[in-house]
């Protein structure tokens, strides 16, 4: 081993393959490690936040639903008793409206009633004097008899 | 052993251990040395072409594979070679972070070049020992050992690097006074103690790239001698050492590059530090 001029051409050598890796070969790759460090930091931040966002979404999304069930028990509820009252309003038109019927056809068989009696009075008048006049055989005068005959109608 | 035999086997193994090595001879000029003496009479001025030439090649493949994945590095889904270039920058990255207390853009940087660099340079052990000696033994060169960390001169020079930038940051953020205090009053606290600290300090502070040129350059040449003499075994018997061996260097290789690039970090984070 001889000590020689080698010492100092690979001192060169050295100096000048560490110029250029400080020059062009650690920039390059230490900038995208690094970039690529914050790339991904970046994504595991984006992605928690994103599951944050998930989870915040979800709780709303149960919050809508319950209220939404609650409503819509709350409207079911009402429908049913809107439709018993409208049953029972029916009902009470109907009773109101057969009420109104009867009264109806019970006055009208009270007129019916009346005007038979007063046809029937009529006639019995008229019958009464038609028997009276066979009965007497004699005419009977009509006008003078007529006051008692009308009395005699009236009593029935 | 037959004695020829025994010469063959130093000759063998001086041989995988010799650099290719162009000086100025005192005899022959500028020229290639033709053996081991040569080299050596050869003395400062000369340079070790293989290690120069596979360290340069070694450092080239580094720059071509991070440039490209830089090229196409997007922050999407990385696809393979950007996945793994973004592997051992995040662990150079975190290893920083750990080590290094101050702020500098130019550490991290310098210890991706270290680890890699010495990673690929390391590596280059698991290559059969005798590929590339004899492949270019045909080619009429002599010598070719291509590991360059097996090279004294090249961790060593590595090192050299490293203890400039510490001594430049030393003077930088503690300034020349602030520097010289703390090499003259650590660890003892006195005036009386002064010239002792000064030892100590200077010692400590260039003891730090002999330890860590040593350290690489001990670690990669043992190994490499034991592939050696691994393969002077019979050839039916090499791979039976030969396997776990290199299986273990699988270990060795990344661990000395790691220790190398820490080590380094360590030294330059307290060349940052204010007492």
């Amino acid at each position: 081993m001889n000590i020689n001029m080698t010492l100092i051409g690979q001192t060169i050598a050295f100096a000048i393959f560490v110029w250029f890796c400080l020059k062009y070969v650690w920039p390059p790759i230490s900038n995208a490690l690094h970039e690529r460090q914050k790339k991904i930091a970046d994504g595991l931040d984006a992605a928690s936040r994103a599951n944050r966002d998930l989870e915040l979404a979800q709780e709303r999304a149960e919050q809508t639903l319950r209220e939404s069930k609650e409503q819509a028990s709350q409207i079911l509820e009402q429908a049913n008793k809107r439709s018993a009252q409208i049953v029972e309003e029916a009902r009470e038109q109907a009773r109101a409206e057969g009420e109104r019927l009867v009264a109806s056809a019970r006055s009208e068989i009270e007129q019916e009633v009346n005007r038979a009696k007063d046809e029937l009075r009529a006639q019995v008048s008229y019958l009464a004097v038609m028997g009276a006049e066979r009965v007497l055989e004699a005419s009977v005068d009509e006008q003078a008899h007529r006051k008692l005959l009308d009395e005699l109608a009236a009593e029935l | 052993m037959a004695a020829g035999n025994e010469v063959s086997t130093t000759y063998y193994i001086q041989h995988h251990l010799q650099n290719l090595t162009f000086g100025n001879h005192p005899e022959n000029g500028w020229s290639l040395a033709h053996s081991a003496e040569e080299a050596s009479e050869m003395g400062f001025w000369a340079i070790h072409l293989d290690t120069m030439g596979w360290s340069i090649a070694m450092g080239l493949l580094f720059i071509w594979i991070f440039r490209k994945a830089g090229k196409m590095a997007t922050t999407g889904v990385p696809s393979g070679l950007q996945n793994a270039v973004e592997m051992v920058v995040e662990f150079v990255e975190d290893m920083i972070k750990g080590t290094f207390k101050g702020h500098n853009p130019i550490i991290a940087p310098l210890a991706l070049t270290l680890f890699v660099w010495i990673l690929f340079m390391n590596t280059l052990k698991i290559i059969p020992v005798d590929y590339f000696p004899v492949l270019f033994s045909k080619l009429g060169v002599d010598y070719m050992k291509i590991v360059p960390t097996t090279d004294v001169n090249a961790t060593l020079g590595l090192a050299l690097g490293v203890f400039g930038l510490i001594l430049y940051y030393s003077f930088k953020v503690k300034g020349v006074g602030g520097f010289a205090k703390e090499l003259s009053l650590t660890p003892f606290n006195h005036w009386a103690l002064i010239p002792f600290n000064l030892l100590l300090e200077i010692v400590a502070l260039l003891v730090k790239p002999f330890s860590l040129a040593m350290r690489l350059f001990g670690n990669m040449f043992a190994g490499e001698v034991i592939f050696i003499l691994i393969a002077m075994l019979p050839f039916w018997a090499i791979w039976v050492l030969d396997v776990p061996w290199a299986i273990f260097h699988i270990l060795i290789v990344v661990l000395q590059a790691f220790i190398f690039t820490v080590l380094s970090v360590v030294y330059l984070s307290a060349a940052h530090e204010h007492h």
